[in-house]
């Protein structure tokens, strides 16, 4: 198991390089530091001084891959390859352009992310799994077409208009809940609770829709008709086998949602002014802030690797015939 | 000439993609084991039901792909060269010119004949007052709106309904006729079948479905001359015509997408299955590598460089239509390369078990050449798998851009999207009294179109997916 997660880890090291070189090409090669310059001061009267100064402030005054003039190493290092794109590894982010440094920031913002999309998870997940289970339960019966109607209604929602219609309704109608903001320690309930109710809410449909297939596929299986000849009630069955069996094709799809739990939903924190990653990502999109769209790109890949890889590790706690070698 | 014709990359490859799905008809209708299969969805109500309301979308979509420029009036009596105006219309434009060109000067609600913001007025006596001024275009036609209006528009209706369903008839006529050619039956009992749903294709359902479309157009078409039918927004714009307008960027997203990754996701995944090797190793490196990369940050990344470059590169993009395009084309493009490694990993993995065959291998002994097998043996038989991928992605796709839009990196805002309707109308929520018509526009021709490809895609993938196929 040891080696297996050391082969995986070693393994996820050309993936993160060619991420890297994509964002490189994306952000250096496409367009030049000087096309950058020239968007963000203004696209016309701007003078090249002015240009060069912009980028001497925030480091693109360098040559991207090679620089001749630098002495021994500093060929490779004195680069903006090197000090903007290698420096993603060490997990140095720079500075935004406000000056601000944009590691702090993430560390700070990944926590409020992590309080909004950690419950959404865990609660979407239970319901998702309830609301399957009760179609298979009763499987070929109204109650199991209806819910499948039901769930690709939901599906055929914009997730959108989950969050204004939630708003709507609960926070401006009602009056239950503020409608946005945040706040430190056990304040930020308040706050925290219409957003998670709405993520779990738009991610019913699929969800449901997707576990009841799952179920449906392992309620054929002979296991379980082994289970009943036992006389095991359908309760003991459904949740006892088939629950258990079903666990991996569930936990594979977890797996997209992990990097999503720190870096946050985009569309809820925003729409919530919750000073999570989601939130930090779309401004620095809105301000075109390209230093912080970068270290999310690779924040993001990484995170989805070291999600794969729990994946794999969580298979062989939820299946004992699983070995990772 | 009375008009410039004007052919803009998406119209382009619209008209390819039209071209291939009949190509591919053509190819269908004489082969059988591609025929069964459709012949299940035919049979289907919910495929027949849903099939009738895309193709009405597509029908529209395809009504507002036909781009030209009018020419200028020309002033002076000497005959100079015709100039064209900048403006680029489109075929949709035209038919529903009063939609396009009634604009008022703010918000107003549906059916209103009044502004929804007050406004002052100098009163003939010299003073002033704060009033909700008239509309310049919504009912415009009535003296005395309080009194008149209702009758007006009860008016207006049973005439509108009287047309649809005189339109409709002879719709159902013609098309009973046409079966009854076909079937050689009498007129009459063609007529009970199809009322009783007798029919092998559900004909009565389908007509259904197309009587409350005729029924709704026609109303659409009547009503919306004289009042605006869905409010205006806050520049005055009729939002019946955005929400018409938006469903041809919906439809490009949805399907150009999918015909862009193709190509690739098919060569590269049947190849990687195919050759094994260093082959599937960089494939998989290459998809593994996109795939990592969460989808929203990688089109954010690229949607914020193409805007560098239109902002550095004016000169390319003469008019405001070919930027919108250019940029929508791009969206496509990169929305189909964060969705095609699924479709990819799925082909290689059937591929890798395709070619462990027997007809494979004896095609192999045979001696014939790789890129033969590939074309005649491997590519249909997992030509499903890319169809049903092509149906499922779509209503995703169409939600992803609304989506995309909200966060800023979704179509041009010059482009009338659903996205943007939603973003705009966003802000208005705050407003009180609220301003919820254009939110309830876009949220119902959305609706209509994703449940309808929904429900479309889930008869589909039950007709071709082999493990779900009754013998």
């Amino acid at each position: 198991m040891f080696a297996y997660i050391i082969r995986r880890v070693l393994y996820a090291i050309p993936i993160l390089i060619g991420v890297n070189l994509i964002t490189f090409v994306l952000f250096f090669v496409v367009n030049s530091p000087d096309d950058m310059a020239r968007l963000h001061l203004g696209v016309k009267h701007v003078t090249q001084e002015a240009i060069q100064k912009w980028k001497v402030e925030r480091g693109y005054d360098k040559p991207l891959i090679i620089n001749p003039s630098g002495p021994g190493l500093e060929k490779f290092t004195g680069t903006i390859f090197y000090e903007k794109s290698v420096a993603l590894f060490a997990f140095k982010f720079g500075r935004a352009d406000d000056g601000r440094d944009i590691g702090l920031d993430i560390s700070q913002r990944m926590w409020p992310s992590l309080a909004i999309a950690l419950p959404t998870f865990l609660i979407g997940m239970l319901v998702n799994i309830t609301f399957a289970m009760l179609m298979a339960f009763f499987r070929a019966t109204y109650i199991d077409v209806w819910g499948v109607v039901l769930c690709v209604v939901l599906m055929s929602v914009s997730g959108l208009f989950y969050i204004i219609g939630g708003q709507y309704l609960i926070s401006k109608l009602w009056h239950l809940v503020p409608i946005s903001g945040y706040d430190l320690g056990a304040n930020a309930f308040k706050f925290i609770l219409l957003p998670v109710v709405i993520g779990v809410i738009s991610g019913i449909g699929a969800g449901g829709r997707w576990y009841r297939t799952i179920f449906l596929e392992e309620i054929g299986k002979d296991y379980v008709r082994t289970a009943r000849a036992k006389g095991l009630s359908e309760l003991r069955v459904l949740f006892g086998h088939v629950l258990k069996n079903g666990m991996i094709p569930i936990l594979t799809g977890a797996v997209a949602v992990f990097p999503l739990l720190f870096m946050g939903s985009l569309i809820l924190e925003s729409f919530f002014g919750i000073p999570g990653l989601g939130s930090y990502t779309i401004d620095a999109i809105n301000s075109q802030d390209f230093a912080i769209v970068r270290a999310m790109v690779f924040l993001g890949s990484v995170l989805y690797i070291v999600g794969l890889i729990l994946t794999d590790i969580s298979y062989t706690i939820v299946d004992p015939r699983v070995r990772l070698a | 000439m009375p008009f410039k014709p004007v052919m803009l990359w998406t119209d382009a490859l619209i008209f390819v993609l039209l071209a291939v799905v009949l190509i591919f008809i053509y190819r269908a209708r004489s082969r059988e084991h591609l025929r069964a299969p459709w012949r299940e969805v035919a049979r289907s109500r919910t495929g027949m039901v849903t099939l009738v309301i895309l193709l009405t979308y597509v029908f529209i979509g395809l009504l507002d792909s036909l781009h030209f420029r009018l020419p200028l009036s020309n002033t002076s009596n000497q005959p100079v060269e015709v100039q064209y105006s900048i403006e680029v219309l489109s075929l949709l434009d035209i038919i529903v010119t009063p939609l396009r060109t009634q604009d008022e000067k703010t918000y107003s609600a549906p059916f209103a004949t009044q502004l929804y913001v007050k406004e002052t007025i100098e009163r003939p006596d010299g003073g002033q007052e704060r009033v909700y001024p008239r509309l310049k275009y919504g009912g415009a036609h009535l003296k005395n709106p309080q009194q008149e209006q209702t009758g007006d528009i009860i008016a207006i209706s049973v005439k509108a309904i009287l047309e649809g369903l005189l339109a409709w008839l002879i719709l159902a006529g013609a098309i009973i006729a046409s079966l009854v050619r076909c079937k050689n039956s009498s007129f009459k009992a063609m007529f009970n079948k199809v009322r009783h749903g007798a029919t092998e294709l559900p004909w009565r359902a389908i007509l259904v479905t197309a009587g409350i479309i005729v029924l709704f157009i026609a109303l659409a078409a009547e009503l919306s001359v004289k009042y605006h039918v869905l409010g205006t927004d806050k520049v005055g714009q009729d939002v019946f015509y955005q929400a018409i307008k938006s469903i041809r960027t919906g439809l490009v997203i949805g399907t150009l997408t999918t015909l862009v990754m193709l190509p690739f996701a098919v060569l590269l995944g049947i190849m990687a299955g195919y050759f094994r090797g260093w082959v599937d190793d960089v494939v998989q490196y290459l998809y593994t590598t996109l795939s990592s990369i969460p989808g929203v940050l990688l089109i954010a990344a690229a949607i914020l460089m193409l805007q560098v470059y239109i902002a550095n590169h004016p000169e390319q993009f003469d008019t405001v239509a070919l930027r919108a395009d250019v940029r929508l084309l791009f969206l496509c493009i990169i929305l189909g390369i964060t969705s095609w490694t699924g479709l990819c990993r799925l082909l290689r993995g059937e591929t890798l078990k395709l070619r462990e065959m027997d007809y494979i291998q004896a095609a192999t002994a045979f001696g014939v050449g790789h890129f033969k097998i590939i074309a005649r043996h491997i590519l249909p038989n997992v030509m499903h798998i890319v169809l049903i991928t092509i149906v499922l992605d779509f209503s995703g796709l169409v939600l992803a851009e609304a989506v995309l839009s909200y966060v800023g990196v979704g179509v041009d805002p010059s482009t009338l999207s659903w996205g943007n309707m939603i973003n705009s109308a966003r802000m208005e929520m705050a407003r009180d009294p609220m301003v919820w018509w254009p939110l309830l526009a876009a949220f119902v021709f959305m609706f209509a179109l994703v449940l309808s490809a929904n429900l479309f895609s889930d008869t589909v993938r039950d007709a071709f997916d082999p493990r779900l196929r009754k013998l």
